[in-house]
């Protein structure tokens, strides 16, 4: 069965208006042969939680600069865990302070990529990621 | 997929339509089983096509369209497609950020895909995706094109109604309309119809049906003015949606466009099923060879062809 192409769902949480970063992340990830769904800005974690199920993607990657991260975040994987997609890869971007982000990734974020990151290296840790979930679930 | 799988795809399970659509979309045998397992329950949706030059306002008015019929209690699926880059084989779906409005109802699933490489506007894979929201009892099943041009009508071979959205002030675009995509129109929707020029793009759409000789109960598209992103109109067009859906049945014609679609359906798989098999038994190092001796004008591509087939 041949592999299809990385489904990513891109998003930005709560009211924070910042989209450019989540715009620049979409097209570089785009550029980097993947399917990237873009909802844009506002969305309660409910519709997040929605859009990553019936699209089936690899990837939810959320973009916040707003600070709401602590308050949202739990809130997006709680929705993610009641529809059963434990199986996605969370990553997220934006201004996240250093201290928090243990926390971040104790909640199941794989990857946090502040202000700077190059598009390229979030695009190859996003491809090794899935490529590892895949081959997982193929054993 | 498993019985327990396609029962609950059935039953309108969101997961287990949409691991069903990627199936779809993967191909190969486990698509096929899936389509053999779900085909009988299929048939029964209206598959309303919506096609028209990038940004006429498709999605938005897609997600107005979706919000009518729920407003009848009739559930909706929505494929919407999107190009994929030819450079890097990647997408960008943004159909789904128009149609928000729908979320949070689980009368109602979205799913965006690209179009990896297909030509005609829509995705190889996106008839299947139909057939799994039509077995998942979705009773409306609204198809959104890419950004159309002149040859993506793929569309009007797969939907039984057809809708060609226009927006005003597109200029010598109506011309360009008027080859292609004109031609597969049930209804003409000039959409943005809070612009300047509306009446101009109506006049223009109207003059051009005119031209076409009318024979006797012939559908005549009517051209509708909606504003999307108000609502405005989109009443209209569904209930025009719903006169076309009678008129199809009033002269038998649902029967032959279903023909219709299941020929050129069979005609495709036919296609790529021989293509498969064909390239299976023959090894690249011939066809390099060919293209070799093509490019050298050594054997003409037909020749080269019969080579590969014969
Ligand atoms: C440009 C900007 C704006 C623009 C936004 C334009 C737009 N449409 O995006 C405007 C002027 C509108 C604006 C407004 C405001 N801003 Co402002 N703004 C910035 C600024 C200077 C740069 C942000 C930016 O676009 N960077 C460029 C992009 C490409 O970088 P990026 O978003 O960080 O993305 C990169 C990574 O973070 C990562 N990434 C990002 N998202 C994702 C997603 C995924 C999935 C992944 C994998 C990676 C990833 O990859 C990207 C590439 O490296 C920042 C300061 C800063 N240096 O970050 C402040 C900043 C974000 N703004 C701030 C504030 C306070 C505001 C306002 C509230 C100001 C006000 N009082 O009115 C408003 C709020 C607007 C709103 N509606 O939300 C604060 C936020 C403070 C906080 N979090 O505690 C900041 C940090 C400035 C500061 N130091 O105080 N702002
Ligand atoms: N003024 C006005 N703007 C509209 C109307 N309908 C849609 N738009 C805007 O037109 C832009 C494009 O709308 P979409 O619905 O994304 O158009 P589309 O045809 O789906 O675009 P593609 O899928 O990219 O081809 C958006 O900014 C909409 O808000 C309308 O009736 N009036
Ligand atoms: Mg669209």
């Amino acid at each position: 069965m041949t592999d299809r192409p990385i489904r990513v769902l891109v998003a930005k949480p709560g009211l924070d208006g910042h989209d450019r970063g989540a715009k620049v992340v979409a097209r570089a990830l785009r550029d980097a042969g993947m399917e990237v769904i873009y909802t844009g800005i506002r969305q309660t974690p409910e519709m997040i939680a929605e859009a990553a199920l019936q699209e089936d993607v690899d990837v939810v990657g959320l973009s916040i600069l707003s600070g709401a991260h602590r308050d949202l975040f739990p809130r997006i994987v709680a929705q993610l865990k009641q529809k059963q997609l434990d199986d996605v890869l969370l990553v997220c971007g934006g201004i996240i302070p250093d201290d928090d982000i243990p926390a971040v990734k104790q909640m199941g974020f794989a990857g946090v990529f502040g202000p700077g990151t190059s598009t390229q290296d979030i695009a190859a840790f996003i491809r090794a990621q899935v490529a590892q979930k895949r081959g997982a679930r193929a054993a | 997929m498993n019985s327990d799988a396609i029962a609950q795809l059935r039953a309108g399970n969101p997961r287990a339509v949409a691991r069903a659509i990627s199936a779809m979309e993967r191909g190969g045998a486990s698509a096929r089983e899936i389509v053999t397992a779900i085909f009988r329950y299929t048939g029964r949706a209206h598959i309303v096509g919506v096609t028209g030059a990038p940004g006429t306002g498709k999605s938005t008015l897609v997600n107005e369209i979706a919000k009518h019929y729920r407003r009848r209690g009739q559930r909706v699926g929505i494929v919407a497609v999107d190009p994929t880059s030819p450079f890097s084989g990647g997408a960008i779906l943004g159909d789904r950020l128009r149609m928000q409005d729908l979320s949070g109802d689980d009368g109602v699933f979205i799913r965006s895909m690209a179009t990896r490489g297909a030509f005609g506007g829509l995705a190889a894979a996106t008839s299947d995706a139909v057939k799994v929201l039509d077995a998942a009892g979705f009773e409306i099943v609204l198809v959104e094109t890419v950004g159309a041009g002149q040859n993506e009508v793929e569309i009007a071979r797969n939907a039984h109604t057809t809708i060609v959205v226009e927006a005003p002030g597109m200029g010598d675009d109506i011309q360009a309309i008027k080859a292609g995509i004109m031609e597969i129109a049930d209804l003409l929707i000039v959409n943005k119809a809070d612009r300047d020029e509306v009446s101009a793009t109506v006049a223009a759409l109207e003059m051009n049906l005119n031209l076409k000789p009318k024979a006797e109960n012939d559908w005549r598209p009517p051209v509708l003015k909606t504003i999307a992103t108000t609502g405005e109109g989109v009443a209209d067009a569904v209930e025009w949606i719903g006169k076309h859906r009678a008129y199809l049945e009033a002269n038998h014609l649902l029967e032959v466009r279903e023909r219709a679609r299941c020929r050129a359906e069979l005609e495709l798989i036919v296609q790529r099923e021989l293509m498969a098999r064909l390239l299976r038994g023959v090894n690249g190092a011939k066809i390099e060879m060919l293209v070799e001796q093509i490019a050298a004008r050594e054997v003409d591509v037909y020749a080269a062809a019969e080579r590969l087939i014969g």
